[in-house]
């Protein structure tokens, strides 16, 4: 009897505070407006960059200021499904477009910004596509990703090979090379699994034809017996065991001991890695000078399959707008994608720039190199943990990883797919 | 000797009082709920709005399937709880909890009391080596994961060290046996928390009576038999307290093993902590993620019950009789 009064005041309150923060205001607002902004880039330099950027549009666009909170990648994954459930989401937050945006789009909150970014979007090219559902686009990229071999060119050199492999056997030669010169071939960070992923996928898009992807995408099945193949293709790759002793337990970026950091030092060849790799790399190692020891080249050609050789595998870094402020928003985003920006953004080598005016500013030759290659790309494979929806993308690297630690076959990771997809745990 | 003072006191004490009872004994009644009320509403009110609520909240969730975004439409019952379950990698996330716990209460529980009696008795430099054996508990379990992570890998520290000292040929594959995995990070655990064993303990020690100790050497008993006989079981409650912890503990093992193995290679060493921040929080599936964390909460909550029953009753039971 005694405990009623506590619970009916907790109740009131409850009630009083649910009042309070549902008075949201409409999307066509066109008074002064403030921005919550939500991304990713919590360490230096591309903070102060957003923050500056953030701050040269608000001299330009007096009605439009920034409440900016950089968030680490892993937060966005709790943080953003709990913000768009409330009342209250961020005004523009960090999108990697894909399974997970269409997943967002059922909580009603994302802007479609189809007609806001008309006048802007047409530069950007197939690089937009990432960011559409069923034809309408809800966010825009700023930077491309792509994911490539990274190398030490002086341990290719001191193992007497000339030139990066071109094809799936020039690889397995330099692995052979690299073995007998005492030297790790190819460094993996098997315990983050994502590293494990762009191999099954490399081996995918060189295996199936561009339409086969596509579809499988569409449909979120991999029924085509050329995503078999592949893994067929990955199983006797992994029997050259091409990796440092204990890949699996490996981390990809931390300390000295991880990939990036492996190859850092000189105690690997190679690392099968995202553009944004020189820099971590940078940071695990004592050497100034490793900027001028690594190369890049593409993952080599595969022989069979009907996969187009010049594909590659990425993703991008984007923003979607909410309803809230959808309008400045798309304004501002427009604004990243405008040369000034995409010219600052390419100096950072933090990415490559959406714009063709944005990557005729890359200075460093790797990332030179890079976008060149998918310039000429027929088709950029959005990672497929991206690509998918979330439990699908994430029980596939997950069987992937599995794999690579010994356990399941290609069927497996086949199946992972459409057991995700049919709601099995 | 509390009991004693009270029973010693004369039971007419309260009688003056009983002619004026009516008035009184009502307006004081009034005032101790008063009393009460305004000092229990502001915890009752956190409790139930943090604790009692997100329990509902949750158990709710985990009857449908729900990706986190929109309303809640399509119900599945216990759908969730069937799925977690029947699939191998929850079934061996919950033999590891059980192993993990199993092996702190065997392993640790020892090697704590050993430990404490040791730094319990007077030897040189004792400060410092209590401060030692308890810095790890201090540090943060983000910052013990990313450090033996590091020393951990192949050819890292602990391999050179074994090397250095001619037990090269124990060196293994710590992170990425699946047959070990488990096992190293028991290691690091015990590397955490012994010291936080080892204060309690010697806490618990201070409350030994010296006294007790002199009288049993005086029947000739030896430091063995004193130790046993004496010591230990006056440890009882502080042991019976650790041992509830530890397995709590190790039953929501979630920090390190997240940081140094993401639960992997293959589910090697995943936890029901880490399988529920993996299939429910990563996939976006946070109905079967709530039905987990349900599942997780009552194992915990049956254990203290039981625990409470059966083990620590002994004690709360003498803190209210008094010693006897």
């Amino acid at each position: 009897m005694r405990s009623r009064k506590p619970l009916a005041l907790f109740a009131a309150a409850a009630i009083v505070l649910a009042g309070c923060s549902s008075g949201g205001s409409d999307a066509s607002t066109e008074g002064p407006v403030t921005l919550t902004w939500w991304h990713n880039r919590t360490t230096e330099p591309m903070k102060s960059k957003w923050q500056q950027i953030a701050d040269d549009f608000h001299k330009t666009h007096p009605n439009t200021s920034f409440t900016i909170e950089p968030l680490q990648n892993e937060q966005f994954q709790t943080k953003v499904p709990l913000a768009l459930q409330g009342n209250t989401p961020p005004d523009l937050f960090q999108q990697w477009g894909g399974g997970a945006l269409a997943d967002q789009l059922k909580s009603g909150k994302i802007a479609d910004i189809t007609q806001a970014s008309s006048g802007w979007i047409g530069p950007l090219a197939k690089n937009a596509d990432g960011w559409k559902v069923g034809g309408k686009q809800y966010g825009a990229p700023y930077l491309m990703h792509a994911v490539g071999f990274w190398y030490r060119k002086d341990v290719f050199a001191s193992a007497g090979i000339t030139s990066p492999p071109a094809t799936l056997d020039d690889l397995n030669a330099a692995v052979a090379k690299l073995k007998t010169a005492g030297v790790t071939p190819i460094a993996i960070g098997g315990k983050d699994r994502w590293p494990d992923a762009f191999y099954w996928a490399y081996f995918a898009v060189r295996q199936c034809s561009v339409d086969t992807l596509k579809k499988a995408v569409e449909k979120t099945e991999l029924t085509d017996p050329c995503f078999l193949k592949a893994g067929e293709n990955l199983k006797s790759f992994l029997d050259t065991k091409p990796f440092q002793d204990g890949f699996v337990g490996t981390p990809a970026q931390q300390g000295a001991g991880s990939s990036a950091g492996l190859v850092a030092n000189g105690k690997a060849a190679m690392e099968l890695q995202g553009d944004w790799n020189p820099d971590v790399m940078q940071a695990l190692t004592e050497d100034k000078e490793l900027g001028s020891k690594i190369g890049w080249f593409p993952f080599p050609t595969v022989p069979g399959g009907q996969g187009d050789p010049s594909v590659m595998v990425g993703g991008g870094d984007g923003f979607s707008c909410t309803t809230r402020a959808a309008k400045a928003c798309a304004e501002f985003l427009g604004h990243l994608v405008g040369d000034d920006v995409q010219k600052i953004l390419a100096e950072t080598n933090s990415g490559l720039p959406v714009t063709p005016a944005g990557v005729a500013a890359l200075k460093s030759e790797p990332h030179k190199a890079i976008a060149e290659t998918m310039g000429k790309a027929s088709h950029v494979q959005l990672y497929f943990d991206t690509a998918f929806p979330t439990k699908v993308g994430q029980a596939l690297n997950d069987a992937i990883a599995n794999f690579f630690a010994g356990q399941g076959g290609p069927d497996t990771i086949v199946k992972s797919v459409s057991e995700a997809a049919a709601g099995n745990k | 000797m509390m009991s004693a003072a009270i029973t010693t006191r004369p039971p007419t004490a309260p009688v003056p009082h009983a002619p004026a009872a009516g008035g009184t004994r009502r307006r004081s009644r009034v005032r101790t709920r008063l009393e009460l009320a305004l000092l229990l509403i502001p915890a009752l009110l956190l409790f139930t709005g943090f604790v009692l609520v997100p329990i509902g909240v949750a158990a709710y969730y985990s009857l449908f399937s729900w990706n986190g975004f929109g309303p809640l439409t399509d119900f599945v019952g216990l759908d969730n709880y069937v799925d977690a379950f029947s699939g191998d990698v929850f079934q061996g996330a919950i033999g590891h909890n059980l192993i993990i716990a199993t092996l702190s209460v065997v392993v640790q529980l020892p090697l704590s009391i050993g430990l404490a009696l040791l730094l319990n008795r007077k030897l040189r430099g004792r400060t410092f080596l209590r401060m030692v054996v308890f810095a790890p508990y201090v540090l943060s379990e983000a910052v013990t994961a990313v450090i033996w992570l590091l020393m951990l890998q192949p050819g890292g520290f602990i391999d050179e060290i074994l090397r250095a000292i001619g037990l090269g040929g124990l060196v293994q594959l710590w992170l990425a046996d699946s047959s070990i995995v488990l096992y190293t990070l028991f290691v690091v655990i015990t590397w955490k928390y012994i010291g936080f064993g080892v204060i309690l303990l010697l806490a618990g020690l201070q409350g030994v009576p010296p006294e007790l100790r002199e009288a049993a050497a005086l029947d000739g008993a030896s430091a063995w038999q004193t130790t046993r006989h004496v010591v230990l079981p006056l440890l009882g409650p502080t042991i019976r307290i650790w041992v509830f912890l530890s397995v709590i503990g190790s039953l929501q093992l979630f920090d390190l093993v997240w940081i140094m193995t993401l639960g992997g290679p293959a589910n090697a060493s995943s936890t029901m902590a880490t399988y529920l921040v993996d299939h429910g929080f990563k996939r976006y599936e946070f109905g079967f993620g709530s039905a987990v964390a349900v599942i997780l909460f009552i194992i915990c909550f049956v254990f203290a019950l039981f625990y409470q029953r059966f083990a620590l009753r002994r004690d709360t039971a003498g803190a209210m009789t008094g010693v006897r």
